[in-house]
């Protein structure tokens, strides 16, 4: 279990890199000329790739989060185990509804 | 007349968890070692005072203390070099259950040297010849470069991740399970590599480097745990 956590943290960690670095460049390019919602919609709107690359970013972020925050609450707070299983599995869920729904809403 | 020698002042812990530093002015003498200085306080100043040594000549990892709040092994540090204010402050080393004044127990860090995989399973007899072994092929290369280790528990002291997380096994163990991992000789390879990555294992290193820096024969526990990490990833490591 160990084992796998620690993969799936790095690998998703791999795949959030680049993914980080293009959604910033996106955030300098997109307010360039103030920030709408009119404008974000228009460049979004039935645009597949954005979809596909917000969804990725959803999905690595759902993995790579949660267990840091499994081991951070582990670590720092004394808790047990299976309590920090549970929390860290509650946020994953939250990421990824909450993901989901917005790369959903905007597509 | 007779000069007196100079005297340095030394604070040693006395008591279990909750005893005090009590001071005690010991006269600075040529090539002083720490394991020195708490031996001449034992003989006369402070009979009752409980310390661990043996070999004195860094071989046993026995005498292993919090010298001037950093772990070090007491019989190859010289009191020139770690007294800097002419001030020694020697106490137990940390992470580990307090016996008496300078004495640890070590049972929980040779428990987890057992937990992490350490136990060789051999896979021939005395009745076999001696396994032909390449001392330059690269796995045999890397498990010498993780070897003499003392076990003096200098870097489970020194280790932050020992300190707050109440599993992790430490530096050491996971050094030994790194030098069995790449000895072929060994029959459990495999088992050793899962065990490395159960609860407690390497996946919890933090690769703050306090084992590698403080180890005080020079080896480099983080280095092994990398190796071990990487593993996570390709398996058991193979000869090219």
């Amino acid at each position: 279990m160990e084992r796998y956590l620690f993969v799936a943290q790095r690998v998703s960690a791999m795949i959030l890199g680049p993914l980080v670095l293009i959604h910033l460049g996106l955030i300098l390019f997109a307010v360039r000329n103030g920030l709408s919602g009119a404008e974000i919609l228009a460049r979004t709107q039935g645009n597949i790739g954005w979809t596909l690359f917000y969804g990725i970013f959803v999905l690595s972020v759902t993995i790579h989060a949660p267990i840091g925050i499994r081991n951070i609450l582990y670590e720092w707070t004394g808790i047990s185990r299976p309590a920090s299983n549970i929390i860290a599995l509650l946020f994953a869920i939250f990421l990824l509804t909450a993901g989901l729904r917005s790369v959903t809403a905007i597509y | 007349m007779e000069q007196t020698p100079e005297q340095l002042e030394v604070r040693i812990w006395r008591g279990k968890d909750d005893g005090q530093l009590v001071s005690y002015r010991v006269p600075i003498r040529d090539n002083q070692t720490v394991l020195d200085i708490v031996t001449e306080v034992q003989r006369l100043h402070e009979p009752s005072l409980a310390y661990r040594f043996s070999c004195r000549v860094g071989v046993c990892g026995s005498c292993a203390m919090t010298v001037n709040g950093q772990p070090r092994w007491t019989c190859r540090t010289h009191v020139k070099k770690v007294a800097g204010e002419g001030l020694l402050t020697i106490e137990p080393l940390r992470n580990l259950p307090r016996i008496k004044d300078l004495v640890c127990d070590l049972a929980p860090f040779i428990d987890k040297w057992q937990q992490a995989g350490a136990p060789f399973d051999a896979t021939s007899s005395r009745k076999d010849p001696p396994a032909a072994i390449d001392p330059q092929s690269p796995l045999r290369r890397t498990a010498d470069a993780a070897l003499q280790c003392i076990n003096c528990a200098v870097c489970y002291s020194a280790c932050d991740v020992v300190n707050w997380n109440r599993d992790y096994v430490g530096p050491a163990a996971l050094n030994r399970a790194w030098t069995l991992i790449n000895d072929v000789r060994h029959g459990k390879r495999q088992q050793t590599l899962d065990k490395v990555f159960s609860e407690g294992g390497c996946s919890n290193c933090h690769s703050h480097g306090n084992c590698t820096r403080h180890c005080p024969v020079g080896l480099s526990p983080s280095e092994s745990i990398v190796g071990l990490k990487r593993a996570a990833f390709s398996g058991l490591p193979r000869d090219k």
